[in-house]
C-alpha cells in the first residue's frame, strides 16, 4: 500500500485559510503537515520529505505594505533556493489567494529568485475594494496537464488585490505561448466575458481574465480563487436549489488531481514508476 | 527607473521643510491605473468638486531611521516597499527638503499623530529587525512611521483643499493633515505632564471639589461614589494614590459595572410605585434561571455565554457595543470594537476559537443634507463607510467570516451612531471554567502598551457633545489585527498544551480591569516597570489603565512559564511576566521601587455604592394614524424596497470575507444571483458533524420610541423567526441582549428600560429561550448647546440556534414554479413605526407585539415541517411586511408569483385601517412566507392547521410578482427585475 503524499502547508502570522486548505488536501488524499514559515526557514531540509508545499490564503503580516509582500520578502530571502531545488526535483508548489500573491512577489512563478525583475504583479481590484463572491473558472490548456482542459467550475473569491497586471503586452503573449495561463474567469457557460459583463465575470478586472498562472515547469501554480471553499455539497451558494445528487463541491477535484499529479511526479523522481509521457 | 533619490537640498527648500528621517514615497507608475486615486476623485466629486480623470494620485509614504545608510534604504525600498511592475519610489535623505511639487499640483500628507497605532509601521519594523542587511551601526532597531501622500491636480486654493481633506481623507482626532506643507514629524509622543505617582487630596475635599476632581480627571465617578471612596480612605487613614483612584474609576465605570442594571430603581408606573433591586436579575437573568436549560453551560458569568453544541464542543457568543469611539473615528472605533469582542471569545473559559462575526450599525439618514448636519457630527454616510471598512479590515485580517448583521437608519442616531460587533466561538467541552491560584505568574501577551485608549471605559459612560472629538481623542484607538491574529495562534496552542490556568482579555480599563478581575478572589501584585511599552514616558497610571489593544492576560503556573514564553517566541508573540497572583486579597502595584497602589480587592469589587435611581413609566398616548389606503401599490412596493432599512446590503456583505474557514452553509446572500437577503446565516462548525448553527438578529429602533415593551418583545421575536426560518430548532435557541439607551439618569429613559427589560423576561419565558449574555450602553445622547438628541431606545437581539442537520437548512429564494405559497401567522393592525408609515411620514400607531401564547407553538410546528423536508423556501415577514417579503423571495429565486391577497390571514381591523394596505405592509410578528411543493401541500397544511396557515398563492415561471385583491383586481403587477433593481438602488457605499 502506497503511503499518502505529504503536503506541507505553510502558515505564518496572518495566514487564515489553513483550516479549509488542510481539510481539502486531506480529503484529496494527501497527508498534511501545517508548519510555521519560520520553522521551515530554520530547517529547509524538511522539504525533502514533501511532494507539495502549499501557501494558503489569508493576510500574511496583515498585508501591510502590500498583499503578500512581507511573506514574499521572507521567502525570497531565506527559502527560495530550497524551493527551487524542491521544484526542480519534481515537487509541486501551490499558492492560493494570499499564497498566490506571495509566489508572485517572490518571483518564483517567473523563475526569478531576486526582486526588481518581475514582470507579473497582482494589483488592487479595479473596483478598489475587497470583494467576496462566487465566480466560474475554466481550466485552460496549460502546462498543468493534470487539470482537464475546458472544464468549467464554480468557486469563491475573496480578495482586494487580485488583478493580474503585466509589465507589457509582450509578457501576455509569452504567457500564452508558454501555456502558463492555467485558469480564467468565465461565464457559467464557459464563454469569455465581453466588456459589458467583464466585472461581473471577473470582479477584480484581471488582464485577459486570468485567474491562475504556473511557471515553466508547470509545478508552481498560483491562483486567486479558493477551491478549498467548495469541497462539501453545502459550500455552493445555491446548493438549496441544486439537485440533491451532488456529493462534494467542485473544488475538491482540483486538489485531488493535484495530489495525484504531485505523488506521481515524486514517484517518477525517485524512479519507482516509469515516465508515462 | 525604480527609484529617484534626493540627497542634496533643492532650490525650493524654503517652501518645504525636512524631517530627520529617510522619507520614501511610493506611487503608481503613470502607466498603471490608481484605484485609490480614482476613489479619492469620486469622493471629491461627491463633495461637488469637479475632478478630471487621473487628477489625483495616492502614494504610500514611509519614514525610516536616519541612521540607515543610503544603500540600505534603497534596498529596503526595492525589496520591501515597491512593486517593480506597478510602482516607483522617491527617496529623500534625512534633513533634506522634499523636491517641490510640479506647478498646479497640491500635496496633502496624512499621518497618524504621535502615539496613535500605526500597524504597517510596526510590521515594517518587525520585518527589518529580522533582515540581516538592514542593521543599524548602533544595533538599535530601525524605526518606521507611515503616511499617505495625495497629489492633486486641482484648481483649488489651499484653504478649500484643507476643508475637503478634513471631510474626506483625514480625521484630525487621530491624524495630522499637512496641506502643501512637508514638515512631517518623526517623534515619539511627548511624555505626560500629569502627576501620577503621588496621592490625590480627597479626604478634606468639599463635594464641589470631589466632583471637580472626578470631572477634571475624566473619572466619571458620581458624588456618591467619590464620597464612598473618601469614607473608605478615612478608614484606611491616608489619601488614595492616583493609581488607586484610577483603578476604582475604571472598575466602577458603568461600562464595567453596569450600575444601572444592577442598582436600585424606584419605578413609578400607572400600577403604582415599586422598588426594583437589580433589574438584570429581576428580568433578563431571571428568565434564564427559571428556564434552567440543561444545555446552558456558562451564562452571564464570563466574557461570553456558552452553550452545548455537539461532538465534544460548545459554542460561545458575545456581542458588544462600541458606540462612542465609532462616532469620533468610525474606522478605528468599529475595528477596535470587533477586535475587542474577538478577544472576549479568545478569553472566555480557557479560550475559544472564533468562527464567525456579526455586526450591526444604526446611523442617521444617509441622504441628510450637509446643512442639516449638527455641529461636530460626521455625516452618516461617512460614518457608515468608515465602520464598514473598520469591521472589514479587522474581521478579514483575523480570518473570521462576518456572516450576519444589519443596518438601521433613524434621524436620532445622527449625533450618536450605534455600532454592535459580535463573535461566535468554538470551545472544547469542559473548558468553560477557569481558576486563578495564588503564586501563579501574571503574563501579558500581545501588543505593547502605549498612551492609547486612556479613559475609554469612563468616556463611554458619559454623553457625547460637540467637542467630544477633541477632548476625548485619547479614548480612540486604531486596531492592529495582525497582532491579534498572532495572539490567537499562540493562545490556542498554549491552551491545548495546558500552559495556563486562567486568562482574560484586556478590554475597557486595560490591565486594571483584567488583573483586578482575575485576582478578585485572591490578590495580585504587579510591577509596572515590567509592562512592555511602545515608547517611553508613560506614567504608572497610564500604563495601568491604558486600553492599548490586542493584549491578553494569563495566569501561568511557575513551572509552565518557560514553555509558554518559548511557544510565544516561536509564534512571534511578545509575552512578559509582569507580576503574580497572591493570597493577600490586595491589589498591589509597584513602579520604580515604590508602591503606587495598595488596594483592598473587596472594596474594589464590592465597594460601589448602589444608588437609588428613579424611573417613570406611563404609556404614551399616541395618535393612531391607522393604515391609509394607497392608490398605487406597485410604486409603494418599489419605494419601500429602496428604503435604507430594507434595501440591499450587498455593498457591505461583499466587502466581508463571509466564507473564510470553510464553514459556511447558508451565506448572507442567497438565490440565483446571490443577492437575496437571507434571514440568517448557517454554519457547519465541525467538519465531522452535520449539526449546524444558525446566527440571526432582530431590532426595530423606530418602535422603541413608541412602545419599549413591544419593541423589545418584537425584536426577540424577529431574531427567533430569522433563525427558525433557515432551519434552526426553536427549542435550541439562545439569545443575547444588547441595549443602547439614552441617559438613564432621566427617569423616563430608565422607565422605558424597565419596560423593555420586563418584555425581555416575558418573551424569553414564553419562547423558552434563555438569554446567555448581554451588554448595555446607557448614555447615548448628543448634546449641542441646550439641545440634546437622544437615540431611540434600541435593543439589538442576537440569536444562535442549532440546526439539527445542515442538509435540511432552508433559504428564502423561491425554488420551483408550481409550488404553493403559504402565509403563516396572523396579520394585525400593527403599523406603528412600520416602513409604510415612515414612508408616509406618519408617527404613532400600534407597535407589533408577538402573541406569546400562540407564537412559540407556531415556530415549533414550522420547524417540524422543515425537519420533514416539506419547506422549499421560507422568509420571515418583517420590515415592509408581506409585500416586501414576497418581492424579495421572487427576485432572489428568479421566479414570479401570483398571490390572492383576500386569502391572506388578517385579524378584524379597527376603523382607519385600509384592509389592503394593512395586509400588504403591516409588520405583525411571528409571520412567515413559506414555499411548499404540491406533493407536500396536504401534509404541510395538516401539520400547520392550528397555527394560522393559509395558502395565498403559487410560484410561477413568468418572472412577475402579481398580487390581486378580493375583487380580483390587480394591485401589483411588476417584473422581478424591477423589484431587484429597486432593492439594489439605495446607497451603495
Amino acid at each position: 500500500m502506497k503511503s499518502a503524499p505529504l503536503a506541507i502547508v505553510v502558515r505564518t502570522a496572518g495566514t487564515n485559510c489553513d483550516r479549509e486548505t488542510c481539510m481539502a488536501l486531506e480529503r484529496a488524499g494527501a497527508k498534511v503537515e501545517l508548519t510555521h514559515l519560520y520553522r521551515l526557514l530554520e530547517q529547509p531540509a524538511r522539504l525533502e520529505a514533501a511532494s507539495m508545499v502549499v501557501f494558503p490564503g489569508g493576510f500574511s503580516y496583515g498585508d501591510d505594505v502590500a498583499a503578500g509582500r512581507i511573506q514574499g520578502f521572507e521567502v525570497r530571502q531565506s527559502l527560495a533556493p530550497a524551493l527551487f531545488e524542491f521544484v526542480a526535483g519534481g515537487g509541486f508548489v501551490l499558492g492560493i489567494c494570499n499564497g498566490f500573491q506571495v509566489l508572485v512577489d517572490t518571483g518564483l512563478l517567473e523563475g526569478l529568485p531576486q526582486a526588481g525583475k518581475r514582470e507579473v504583479a497582482l494589483s488592487s481590484n479595479v473596483r478598489g475594494r475587497f470583494e467576496c463572491r462566487w465566480v466560474h473558472l475554466i481550466n485552460e490548456d496549460s502546462r498543468c496537464t493534470w487539470l482537464p482542459a475546458g472544464r468549467v467550475w464554480p468557486v469563491p473569491i475573496a480578495h482586494g488585490e487580485g488583478r493580474v497586471t503585466l509589465r507589457d503586452d509582450a509578457v501576455l503573449e509569452r504567457l500564452k505561448s508558454e501555456r502558463r495561463i492555467v485558469l480564467r474567469y468565465v461565464r457559467p457557460d464557459g464563454t469569455r466575458a465581453t466588456s459589458a459583463d467583464e466585472l461581473e465575470v471577473c470582479p477584480n478586472g484581471s488582464l485577459d481574465q486570468i485567474a491562475g498562472l504556473c511557471d515553466l515547469t508547470g509545478r508552481i501554480i498560483g491562483l486567486m480563487p479558493h477551491p478549498e471553499r467548495n469541497i462539501t455539497p453545502w459550500h455552493h451558494p445555491q446548493w438549496t436549489r441544486l439537485s440533491g445528487t451532488r456529493t462534494e463541491g467542485e473544488g475538491l477535484d482540483f486538489y485531488r488531481r493535484m495530489v495525484v499529479a504531485a505523488s506521481q511526479s515524486a514517484a517518477t523522481r525517485s524512479g519507482r514508476i516509469p515516465t508515462n509521457a | 527607473m525604480l527609484t529617484s533619490v534626493t540627497t542634496s537640498p533643492t532650490a525650493a527648500a524654503s517652501r518645504t521643510a525636512s524631517v530627520d528621517a529617510w522619507r520614501i514615497e511610493v506611487f503608481r507608475k503613470s502607466a498603471h491605473d490608481d484605484p485609490e486615486g480614482r476613489r479619492a476623485e469620486a469622493a471629491l466629486c461627491e463633495l461637488g468638486w469637479n475632478t478630471a480623470q487621473n487628477s489625483v494620485r495616492v502614494g504610500k509614504g514611509y519614514l525610516l531611521s536616519a541612521h540607515l545608510r543610503a544603500e540600505q534604504v534603497e534596498r529596503i525600498a526595492r525589496e520591501l516597499l515597491v512593486d517593480p511592475v506597478l510602482e516607483e519610489a522617491r527617496i529623500v535623505a534625512p534633513r533634506v527638503a522634499t523636491p517641490p511639487a510640479p506647478a498646479g499640483v497640491h500635496r496633502l500628507l496624512v499621518m497618524r499623530r504621535p502615539g496613535v497605532m500605526d500597524p504597517t509601521a510596526v510590521t515594517v519594523e518587525r520585518t527589518l529587525a529580522r533582515a540581516s542587511f538592514a542593521k543599524l551601526p548602533n544595533a538599535e532597531r530601525v524605526r518606521a512611521l507611515t503616511f499617505t501622500a495625495y497629489e492633486l491636480r486641482l484648481a483649488l486654493d489651499t484653504a478649500a483643499l484643507a476643508s475637503a481633506a478634513r471631510q474626506l481623507f483625514a480625521n484630525e482626532v487621530i491624524e495630522e493633515l499637512l496641506v502643501d506643507r512637508e514638515d512631517l514629524h518623526f517623534d515619539f509622543p511627548q511624555a505626560s505632564s500629569e502627576r501620577s505617582d503621588g496621592a490625590v487630596q480627597l479626604l478634606h475635599a468639599s463635594d464641589e471639589e470631589l466632583l471637580r476632581i472626578s470631572r477634571h480627571g475624566g473619572l466619571s465617578l458620581s458624588l456618591e461614589e467619590m464620597r464612598a471612596i473618601v469614607a473608605h480612605y478615612r478608614e484606611v487613614g491616608r489619601e488614595p494614590s492616583v493609581c488607586e483612584l484610577e483603578t476604582l474609576a475604571q472598575t466602577w465605570s458603568e461600562h464595567c459595572k453596569h450600575k444601572t442594571f444592577a442598582g436600585l430603581i424606584e419605578f413609578t408606573s400607572p400600577a403604582g410605585v415599586e422598588l426594583i433591586d437589580n433589574l438584570l436579575k429581576q428580568t433578563i437573568k431571571k428568565a434564564t434561571v427559571e428556564l434552567a436549560r440543561p444545555w446552558c453551560v456558562s451564562v452571564f458569568s464570563d466574557n461570553a455565554g456558552i452553550v452545548e453544541f455537539d461532538a465534544g464542543f460548545d459554542i460561545c457568543v458575545k456581542v458588544e457595543t462600541h458606540n462612542h469611539p465609532s462616532a469620533i473615528d468610525p474606522y478605528g472605533g468599529a475595528g477596535t470594537g470587533i477586535g475587542g469582542v474577538i478577544r472576549d471569545i479568545l478569553g472566555v473559559g480557557m479560550g475559544a476559537r472564533p468562527i464567525a462575526n456579526s455586526d450591526a450599525f444604526f446611523v442617521g439618514p444617509l441622504d441628510l443634507p450637509e446643512e442639516k448636519l449638527p455641529k461636530g457630527c460626521m455625516h452618516p454616510r461617512r460614518i457608515l463607510r468608515g465602520v464598514v471598512a473598520g469591521v472589514r479590515d479587522y474581521g478579514n485580517r483575523m480570518g473570521i467570516p462576518t456572516v450576519n448583521g444589519g443596518v438601521w437608519v433613524h434621524p436620532d442616531y445622527v449625533g450618536n451612531p450605534l455600532v454592535y460587533a459580535g463573535t461566535v466561538g468554538l470551545i472544547p467541552h469542559g473548558m468553560a471554567f477557569k481558576k486563578v491560584s495564588p503564586g501563579e505568574k501574571i503574563v501579558v501577551l500581545g501588543g505593547r502598551t502605549g498612551r492609547d485608549g486612556i479613559h475609554g471605559a469612563t468616556f463611554s459612560s458619559i454623553e457625547l457633545h460637540d467637542e467630544s472629538a477633541m477632548i476625548s481623542s485619547a479614548a480612540v484607538q486604531i486596531g492592529d489585527p495582525i497582532t491579534e491574529k498572532r495572539v490567537q495562534d499562540a493562545l490556542l496552542r498554549a491552551r491545548d498544551e495546558g500552559l495556563y490556568s486562567a486568562l482574560t482579555d484586556c478590554g475597557a480599563g486595560g490591565l486594571s480591569s483584567a488583573v483586578g478581575e482575575m485576582g478578585a478572589d485572591c490578590g495580585a501584585r504587579v510591577c509596572l516597570d515590567l509592562v512592555p511599552l511602545k515608547y517611553p514616558g508613560l506614567t504608572p497610571a497610564e500604563i495601568w489603565i491604558s486600553e492599548a489593544q490586542e493584549r491578553m492576560v494569563l495566569a501561568v503556573p511557575t513551572d509552565k512559564v518557560p514553555r509558554l514564553l518559548e511557544l510565544c517566541a516561536a509564534e512571534d508573540v511578545d509575552a512578559t511576566v509582569i507580576g503574580e497572583f497572591t493570597d493577600t486579597n490586595r491589589l498591589v502595584l509597584e513602579c520604580r521601587g515604590a508602591i503606587v497602589a495598595d488596594l483592598e480587592m473587596h472594596f474594589l469589587h464590592e465597594g460601589t455604592p448602589r444608588p437609588l435611581r428613579k424611573a417613570h413609566w406611563s404609556p404614551m398616548r399616541l395618535e393612531d394614524p391607522g393604515a391609509p389606503a394607497c392608490t398605487d401599490h406597485r410604486s409603494m412596493l418599489l419605494t419601500l424596497l429602496a428604503r435604507p432599512n430594507i434595501a440591499s446590503k450587498e455593498w457591505i456583505v461583499r466587502q466581508y470575507d463571509h466564507e473564510v474557514q470553510g464553514r459556511s452553509v447558508l451565506k448572507p446572500l442567497v438565490g440565483v444571483k446571490d443577492d437575496g437577503p437571507g434571514d440568517a446565516a448557517v454554519l457547519q462548525p465541525l467538519e465531522n458533524s452535520r449539526r449546524g448553527l444558525a446566527i440571526g438578529c432582530g431590532a426595530n429602533p423606530g418602535q422603541g420610541a413608541l412602545d419599549p415593551w413591544a419593541m423589545a418583545s418584537a425584536s426577540i421575536d424577529e431574531a427567533l423567526r430569522n433563525v427558525v426560518a433557515v432551519g434552526g430548532d426553536p427549542a435550541r435557541v439562545a439569545i443575547l441582549d444588547n441595549f443602547s439607551w439614552g441617559n438613564c439618569q432621566r427617569p423616563e429613559n430608565l422607565g422605558a428600560l424597565v419596560e423593555a427589560s420586563r418584555a425581555c423576561y416575558a418573551t424569553a419565558k414564553a419562547f423558552g429561550t434563555p438569554f446567555i449574555s448581554g451588554k448595555d450602553s446607557l448614555n447615548n445622547e448628543y448634546r449641542l448647546g441646550d439641545e440634546t438628541i437622544v437615540i431611540p431606545p434600541t435593543l439589538y437581539v442576537t440569536a444562535v440556534a442549532i440546526v439539527p442537520d445542515i442538509s435540511t437548512a432552508v433559504s428564502m429564494d423561491l425554488k420551483e414554479a408550481g409550488n404553493a405559497l403559504y402565509q403563516i401567522g396572523m396579520t394585525h393592525a400593527e403599523l406603528g413605526a412600520s416602513q409604510y408609515s415612515a414612508q408616509l411620514g406618519l408617527g404613532g400607531g400600534r407597535v407589533p407585539r408577538p402573541d406569546l401564547a400562540l407564537a412559540p407553538r407556531r415556530l415549533a410546528a414550522l420547524h417540524r415541517a422543515m425537519a420533514e423536508g416539506w419547506v422549499r423556501a421560507c422568509h420571515d415577514l418583517s420590515e415592509g411586511g408581506l409585500a416586501v417579503a414576497l418581492a424579495e423571495m421572487a427576485f432572489a429565486g428568479g421566479l414570479g408569483a401570483t398571490v390572492d391577497l383576500s386569502r391572506s390571514l388578517c385579524a378584524q381591523l379597527p376603523p382607519g385601517y385600509d384592509p389592503l394596505a394593512t395586509r400588504l405592509y403591516s409588520e405583525s410578528c411571528t409571520r412567515f412566507m413559506v414555499e411548499v411543493r404540491p406533493r407536500h401541500s396536504e401534509a404541510f397544511e395538516n401539520l400547520l392547521a392550528d397555527h394560522d396557515c393559509a395558502r395565498i398563492g403559487t410560484v410561477s415561471e413568468l418572472p412577475r410578482l402579481e398580487i390581486r385583491s378580493a375583487a380580483n383586481t390587480v394591485l401589483i403587477d411588476v417584473a422581478i427585475e424591477e423589484l431587484r433593481a429597486a432593492h439594489q438602488g439605495g446607497f451603495r457605499g
